[in-house]
């Protein structure tokens, strides 16, 4: 009787089993289903240093939500993007943005680039001090003094390939990144920045060693604030 | 006795009571058989409908102001700007009355008197009713007016003529409500209301001539104009007919954008995002009763289609495919192209893979994407874009290859075929 009841059970579980697609290999989480977007945005040691696409792990929530809204509503343009999110909702873009924030920073080993010492002054320049005659505000003045962004909305600087740098120079300086958001303050910025400047420094970025540190709280200048307001704001998630 | 009077008395005033009770009752009903709807009931019905026939869809540029118009629509005639469909009294409809509005709507001609260009689909709109029309505009008006001027459409010669355009519609364009048809159930009558009037289902599922009219009633499958996909036949079993499907599958994917064995993709997707999530239960379902009538069943009588024995070429380009598979798609859709019920669909079997063209698959290779996030599957699971990871030639050998294993029948993919299915409307 109870070889029957064993037999019985097996042929139940079994039956159980069958009928239960393989669903359950498939884990319930966040990593499978931002899969789509690892196969670019992966981990820094599996890219090639001058690859194109971004990092995206550990950049503020705030930014990496304002930009998978920009590039689904047109404001951001780039095709593969688009029609990645076509369809997406603003909550789910928002849970996926907290996903890769919280993800640990994984920074290929910085090269250091052959520049000009005139070439590395006028870097230097631009990233802690800025030219006031050219209404040019520091990169650190907003990206914070360690270049590694301010939360919640500002991205940081470092470990991204220079590809991807000087490809974002370009858009912003052809109007080609930000399409619909007005004023827009990179924008403004990278139209002030003479070709030789952002061409040091789209190399000289990606040479520059990151501490690891996630991106810092500090306040913007009133002024810059208010300039960089439609980058600052980040937009509940409602649709 | 005073007693009994009283009882009397009593029983006289509970009859008048009940009579007139019983009058106020029948009258209370009477009124519920012809409801007086009022205006926020109507606005709210209004709501409804332009959700049913997506009116948001194309009057909102991406990105942009609902209803406020401005999105390009590419055609071969040429390129039409959505007009901006807000209460504006100078940018959009702001001047309009509900007479106006059902000239547009059901006769396909402008409040200026010009005809309307088919691109706003008229004629599938004047099968929608007066009442339905009304609401739809009583909700129109009830937005926020939106300033926007959005620029002319650019008509390529000889389109541009109105002249052309009435002989268009002289031959082309069927005027008049929708007539139900009284051997077939309310439920039946309704779904076809849905998927041939406001719906417009037609617009993309319905072969076009080269003037842009449509070639027959049938929803028998076409590339969609301006895009680079294909919208399946809704007849055809080996398309995206539902006729043997369940009205719940139906249903289920309709609503959700997901089911065991389907899931849509490109313009379908984005149709259930903003659409067909929104519309209730009962709309649904008569929706999928209507299609699945319109599906034919397979014919089971032929002997099953068996693949010729293939030429040692070909085995050896779709042995180049089914290495690509299994590096790059067999972890989610599995050894034997069973996919994950619900979550990654199943590629055996699967009527888009095999089906011609084979757009729609090489378009999922190249770009990827995610089903619709709605209500019901809020938080899908996607499929990545190969587009710079695997070159045209990989892409067409995989294509090739699942269009070809475990029991599917598919002609083979070229290179070019990879490429010419590259472009979109953005």
């Amino acid at each position: 009787m109870k070889f029957f009841a064993f037999i019985l059970l097996a042929m139940v579980t079994g039956l159980a089993s069958a009928v239960e697609p393989t669903s359950s290999e498939i884990p319930d989480t966040l990593e499978e289903r931002v899969k789509p977007c690892i196969i670019c945005h992966r981990d820094a040691d599996l890219i090639d240093r001058d690859a194109y696409f971004p990092r995206i792990a550990g950049k503020p929530a705030g930014y990496l939500y304002n930009q998978l809204r920009n590039f689904r509503d047109g404001r951001r343009f780039y095709q593969p993007m688009a029609i990645l999110l076509e369809n997406m909702s603003d909550e789910y873009m928002q849970e996926i943005a907290v996903y890769f924030a919280s993800l640990p920073y994984a920074y290929p080993e910085p090269v250091v680039p052959a520049l000009s010492s005139a070439e590395k002054e006028s870097v230097e320049t631009l990233l802690y001090s800025g030219d006031p005659e050219r209404d040019l505000p520091a990169c650190s003045a907003c990206h914070g003094e360690a270049l590694l962004g301010i939360q919640p909305a500002i991205p940081g600087l470092l470990g991204l390939p220079h590809a991807y740098l000087a490809a974002q120079f370009g858009g912003w300086r052809n109007g080609g990144i930000m399409r619909g958001q007005i004023p827009d303050c990179m924008s403004e910025v990278a139209k002030k920045m003479t070709q030789e400047e952002v061409n040091a420094l789209a190399l000289w970025l990606p040479g520059l060693p990151v501490s690891g540190q996630p991106a810092g709280a500090e306040a913007l200048a009133p002024e810059l604030a208010q300039r960089c307001r439609t980058i600052l704001s980040v937009k509940e998630a409602s649709r | 006795m005073k007693n009994s009077d009283g009882a009397r008395f009593a029983s006289k005033w509970q009859i008048i009571a009940c009579v007139v009770g019983g009058l106020l009752f029948l009258v209370h009903m009477a009124s519920a058989q012809t409801p007086t709807e009022s205006d926020a009931e109507q606005v709210r019905r209004g709501e409804y409908l332009a959700r049913a026939g997506n009116c948001m869809g194309c009057h909102t540029a991406r990105g942009g102001e609902p209803y406020a118009g401005g999105r390009k629509l590419n055609t071969p005639f040429g390129e039409f700007i959505t007009s901006n469909i807000t209460p504006d009294n100078e940018t959009g409809i702001g001047r309009w009355n509900s007479e106006d509005f059902w000239q547009a709507l059901h006769h396909g001609k402008s409040k200026d008197g010009r005809y309307l260009y088919p691109a706003f689909p008229y004629t599938e709109y004047t099968k929608v009713t007066r009442p339905d029309a009304d609401a739809i505009f009583a909700y129109l008006r009830s937005l926020p007016p939106v300033v926007q001027t959005n620029p002319p459409h650019k008509i390529n010669s000889p389109y541009d003529n109105q002249t052309l355009l009435f002989l268009w519609r002289k031959w082309y364009f069927k005027e008049g409500v929708y007539q139900p048809d009284k051997s077939k159930s309310d439920e039946w009558n309704r779904g076809n209301y849905l998927v041939q009037g406001l719906g417009h289902c037609n617009a993309c599922h319905m072969p076009r001539n080269v003037w842009g009219a449509s070639q027959d009633d049938k929803l028998s499958g076409s590339k969609i104009v301006g895009t680079y996909w294909y919208a399946p036949s809704l007849i055809s079993p080996l398309e995206a007919g539902v006729g043997e499907w369940s009205i719940e599958d139906i249903v289920e994917l309709l609503s959700t954008g997901i089911n065991g064995h389907a899931v849509t993709s490109g313009p379908m997707a984005t149709i259930v995002r903003q659409s067909l999530q929104y519309l209730s239960v009962e709309d649904m379902r008569s929706i999928a009763v209507y299609l699945q009538s319109l599906g034919e069943k397979q014919d089971r009588t032929q002997a099953p289609r068996k693949a010729r024995k293939m030429p040692e070429q070909v085995r050896q380009y779709l042995a180049l495919g089914e290495a690509v598979y299994e590096k790059h798609c067999q972890d989610c859709h599995g050894k034997s192209g069973e996919g994950v019920q619900g979550i990654y669909p199943p590629l055996a079997g699967n009527r888009n893979v095999t089906m011609n063209p084979p757009l729609n698959t090489i378009r999922s290779v190249l770009y990827g994407g995610y089903p619709p996030a709605t209500v019901g599957n809020p938080r899908p699971y996607g499929m990545p874009p190969y587009q710079h990871f695997i070159r045209d030639i990989e892409i067409a050998q995989v294509v090739s290859y699942i269009r070809n294993a475990w029991g599917n029948i598919g002609s083979l993919v070229s290179s070019e075929d990879v490429d010419n299915s590259r472009g979109n409307e953005f």
